[in-house]
């Protein structure tokens, strides 16, 4: 039931030398100069930290500080400028659900299976078990816009998690969530990755929301972003937020990001 | 519905009384009630032009939509077609049609292929404006998230981009409709053996002016059926564009 503050940037956390980990060296992206008088951007200056397997690490950091920019770098969607990413395969789960419109809601969970090739039958009888499991049961033929936000954001996960790749990159997933949604969403995903458990960088500004997933939580100064603290948490789950212990981490993550 | 009823006899009444207390020839201005009598004596023969003229627009429309819709994402994909080929686009749309048809019609013949060539020119442009308006408001976020599930260009195309580029072709159509009636009575103008716009071509210098008038109400309704025709697909095809109510599911 402790916390401890971790390893400061530059002295490299232990590297995740495994198939399903990441592992940010120093990276850095600058973006070049758009033209004359205008300076070269630097969105991300600094950043070291690793993801085990299956580890859940939450970056945490005031709005446009860069962590975007930084899921990306993992993903494979952009290069780093400086430093080093190393990352297993990693699928990206924006902020808004970008569930298409005109798939259902089980053929947008299967999407991934269908572009591997899977006939729709075939992935859609893959994708039906998870509905069920995780309380979609029901809903397999709606429309996305017939879905409440909570439940579009559960469909964008599943079809995250079908996608088959290792590593999870969550942008801010619960944030366009209404605060009671969230908080139940909060607690559903927690409850999701300790069934299917899979190696997850959660992007958040919400420092409790990080607090009762999170296996670590990196805090990030502002633009352009570096590593201010890293927050080893190693509370039992489930987690709630009422715990004496999760609320000190929360104060603990609350103090790194106002330093 | 009711209120546009309501409009057209207000018209049909001012109109009716203007031509028949106005000092106007009846082979200038037939009253509606004289259009209505030449609608009933000419039916078969209205009719069977009607049928033919349908047919022109209908299968011009169709193939102003295909070509519209396929020009449009191939623009899209490729930043040199949309520097060479649009502009050009545009500038096919100067050219007057008027003047080109009697041309086309000596190069196509007689048949239906120089109308379907008339009518897609006139119409296919809307489509490709439409068009390329709905293929840049797909979300750049989406096709990231595409390529993070390891979706191919083609794939992407498949998934997100044409899906998302039929509601704007089908609102192009709905704008070009009202142009297709007119590029096939040009066309009909240019040389033809039949249709409404022959039909009004032999009438008028034959002072049979009511007939004409009645031709063109019937191209009015025409449109007026194809423009519904053209809704009724863009509901069962692109359901997901239509504004839906607010969602009551939590």
């Amino acid at each position: 039931m402790t916390t401890r503050l971790g390893t400061p940037p530059g002295q490299a956390a232990s590297p995740a030398k495994d198939t399903a980990g990441a592992e940010l060296l120093g990276a850095a992206v600058t973006y070049p100069a758009r033209g004359r008088g205008t300076q070269p951007v630097a969105a991300v200056a600094d950043v070291t930290f690793a993801a085990r397997a299956h580890e859940i690490v939450a970056l945490v950091g005031p709005s446009g500080c860069g962590k975007t920019t930084l899921l990306e770098l993992v993903c494979g969607l952009q290069q780093p400028t400086g430093g080093s990413v190393t990352a297993a395969p990693a699928v990206l789960m924006p902020q808004r659900d970008l569930l298409l419109p005109w798939l259902d809601a089980l053929d947008n969970a299967a999407l991934a299976l269908r572009i591997h090739g899977a006939p729709r039958a075939q992935a859609r009888e893959r994708a039906q078990p998870l509905f069920a499991a995780f309380g979609l049961e029901g809903f397999e033929r709606a429309r996305p816009y017939e879905l409440s936000g909570g439940m579009r954001q559960r469909v964008a996960f599943l079809r995250t998690l079908l996608s088959g790749k290792p590593l999870l990159c969550l942008d801010e997933p619960f944030g366009a969530l209404d605060a009671i949604t969230r908080a139940e969403m909060r607690d559903w995903l927690a409850d999701a990755l300790a069934r299917e458990p899979r190696t997850t960088l959660l992007v958040t500004h919400d420092v409790e929301e990080a607090a009762v997933l999170a296996d670590r939580i990196v805090v990030l100064t502002p633009r352009p972003a570096r590593v201010r603290a890293v927050l080893e948490v190693t509370l039992p789950r489930p987690r709630r937020v009422t715990d004496a212990a999760l609320v000190a981490v929360r104060e603990r993550a609350l103090e790194a990001l106002r330093a | 519905m009711i209120g546009a009823l309501l409009i057209l006899l207000a018209l049909a009444g001012a109109w009716e009384a203007y031509a028949r207390l106005g000092d106007v020839d009846d082979f200038i201005l037939p009253a509606p009630t004289q259009i209505s009598q030449a609608l009933w004596d000419d039916r078969s023969l209205l009719w069977h032009n009607l049928l033919v003229t349908a047919q022109e627009v209908g299968l011009g429309i169709l193939v102003a939509l295909v070509l519209g819709a396929a020009l449009a994402i191939a623009i899209h994909l490729s930043p040199t077609l949309r520097r060479s080929l649009y502009p050009l686009l545009v500038g096919s749309q100067a050219v007057p049609i008027v003047v080109v048809a009697p041309l086309l019609i000596v190069w196509f013949g007689f048949g239906i292929a120089p109308k379907l060539a008339i009518i897609a020119l006139v119409c296919f442009f809307p489509v490709v404006v439409t068009t390329l308006d709905a293929l840049a408001a797909v979300d750049p976020e989406q096709r990231k998230l595409l390529r993070t599930l390891d979706a191919s260009r083609r794939q992407e195309l498949r998934w997100v981009e044409v899906p998302a580029a039929l509601p704007g072709a089908l609102a192009g159509a709905k704008i070009a409709v009202a142009i297709a009636v007119i590029g096939a009575v040009f066309a009909e103008y240019a040389g033809s053996s039949e249709g409404l716009g022959n039909v009004i071509l032999q009438a008028i210098p034959q002072l049979e002016t009511a007939r004409a008038y009645a031709a063109v109400a019937l191209l009015a309704v025409l449109a007026i059926v194809l423009f519904a025709l053209l809704a009724l697909a863009e509901r069962l095809l692109v359901p997901w564009a239509r504004p839906h109510p607010e969602r009551s599911r939590a």
